[in-house]
């Protein structure tokens, strides 16, 4: 069973965002994600400063096996990638939740869409079926 | 309803990542397919290959019917268990599978070929086969193992029956020894030394597991799939298809035009695009930037789409990605680029194999 971390959030496309406590949000792609993708090789992403909207496609994760997008959670800008996965994208198979994380966000003031992403219980859910 | 091979329950018990393969369950990976990959390139790893359907030939006419049914030449063969890969084609010279043949005897031999394309290519073979009176009996009853890698038959020798051992131990490349139901063959899919072994469905589990118990790990179709393409080896339905021919497909090599008074099923059709000059043809490339080559990417030349990817993945052993695609022919390639995503990269045109024996064989630096 896969690793759904309590005090994240989430998207149905598997991607998960934390809110940091000086506002910013950490986004990246779930366990469970990562484990249907199997190795990653390749990442893809964002630039920074870039805008992005709610669900805007704004990445690629790619494994040995198949490519797949990455899309934003909220709405906001993009203050800082994680540069590692350039040399190591596999840290996203190790640490999905930590050292693979994807990108940090300054979300938008206004209607970021920060309280429709999905609580913890109904990602699970989700990803069972 | 998928079908499933006698190992069915080790795959599960060796956590294997199940997926569908041409109607049957097969194991994509038992946890890292990358890690397989390297395994297999640098140690020995076993591969289930039950899936594929394995057809003995027999009838005093078997060699003919062979040499009219297939493009390369069993004619060729003088060894017994001599092996030849060959191509089966349609009368248009498309490919209809792909498939090696095992010479026993002149009215004997065995046929190993693809599990996605059984219905029909055992429909086609027994039509054809009406004529020259051959027998073809489907070995449902027999499973598939591949032992490969640098140390896959040192592994593996001590644990066949002991009768067979002095004789596979001293089988060249590309050639075969049996005893019964249990046949050796010293061929494989992964461009690294090994055995396929073909056996009774009911003695596969025991090999597997004694082939276990001494370290031979299971490796899975995923980097079945790795191996191949950095070996530069075809796969059906990707870079083979019945609507090219081998010419078209990087397979010319396995046509026999000589001796030029045999006439086999398509050669008209080839031997007319053949004196054309004008067919695309199939080439290694390798993207020397960040990103992954897929298959059915587009390729450009002079930014003009003029080809595309037949197979595109990750080389684990080169740290790049590398392709298989078909291209008009040319005498260089200064200027290709794919599109993967809007996003335009060049790519380099080389010569496969990628990788053999665990060496890159392409030349990265310039």
């Amino acid at each position: 069973m896969s690793e759904i971390p309590n005090d994240l959030k989430y998207t149905r496309s598997h991607e998960w965002a934390r809110l940091e406590e000086d506002g910013t949000v950490t986004v990246g792609i779930t366990d469970h994600a990562q484990s249907l993708l199997g190795d990653l090789v390749f990442v893809e992403l964002p630039k920074m400063g870039q805008p992005l909207d709610i669900e805007e496609q704004c990445g690629v994760v790619e494994s040995v096996k198949a490519a797949s997008e990455i899309f934003s959670p909220i709405a906001g800008e993009v203050l800082e990638i994680n540069d590692a996965l350039i040399e190591q994208p596999e840290l996203v198979n190790s640490s999905p939740f930590e050292d693979g994380w994807l990108f940090k966000m300054k979300p938008d003031d206004h209607n970021s869409g920060w309280d429709s992403l999905l609580s913890p219980e109904h990602y699970a859910e989700m990803a069972e079926e | 309803m998928n079908q499933k091979t006698p190992l069915y329950d080790q795959h599960r018990q060796a956590h294997a990542k199940m997926v569908d393969f041409g109607g049957w369950d097969m194991p994509l990976h038992y946890g890292s397919q990358l890690q397989e990959h390297h395994q297999v390139r640098q140690n020995a790893g076993m591969f289930d290959v039950s899936h594929m359907t394995l057809l003995d030939l027999t009838g005093p006419y078997a060699t003919d019917f062979l040499r009219h049914l297939l493009a390369n030449d069993v004619g060729r063969l003088r060894t017994p268990g001599k092996a030849l890969y060959s191509c089966l084609l349609n009368p248009q010279g498309g490919v209809i599978d792909d498939l090696i043949v095992y010479f026993q005897t002149p009215e004997q031999f065995r046929m190993v070929v693809n599990a996605a394309t059984r219905d029909k290519d055992l429909a086609w073979i027994t039509q054809q086969a009406q004529h020259f009176k051959v027998e073809v009996a489907l070995r449902d009853d027999l499973a598939m193992l591949a032992l490969q890698g640098p140390r896959a038959r040192e592994l593996t020798l001590p644990q066949l029956p002991t009768s067979l051992q002095t004789a596979a131990a001293s089988l060249t490349p590309f050639q075969a020894c049996w005893e019964g139901d249990f046949f050796i063959g010293r061929t494989g899919y992964t461009g690294e030394d090994g055995f396929e072994i073909m056996l009774p469905n009911s003695q596969v589990i025991a090999l597997w597991q004694q082939l276990l118990a001494i370290g031979i790990l299971p490796i899975g179709l995923g980097a079945r799939d790795t191996l191949r393409l950095e070996a530069g080896m075809s796969l059906y339905g990707n870079d083979l298809d019945e609507d090219h021919s081998p010419l078209e497909s990087g397979l010319e090599w396995t046509v026999a035009w000589q001796p030029a008074d045999r006439d086999f099923i398509g050669k008209t059709a080839l031997q007319l695009q053949k004196n054309q000059h004008a067919h695309p043809i199939l080439v290694g490339i390798v993207l020397t930037e960040k990103g992954i080559l897929r298959t059915h990417q587009p390729l450009l030349i002079d930014g003009n789409e003029q080809g595309y990817i037949t197979s595109g993945s990750f080389s684990p052993t080169l740290g790049i990605s590398i392709g298989l695609a078909r291209l008009p022919k040319q005498t260089a390639y200064p200027t290709v680029t794919v599109d993967i995503r809007g996003k335009k990269l060049p790519v380099k045109v080389v010569k496969p194999p990628f990788v053999r024996q665990g060496q890159a064989c392409i030349d990265l630096s310039s």
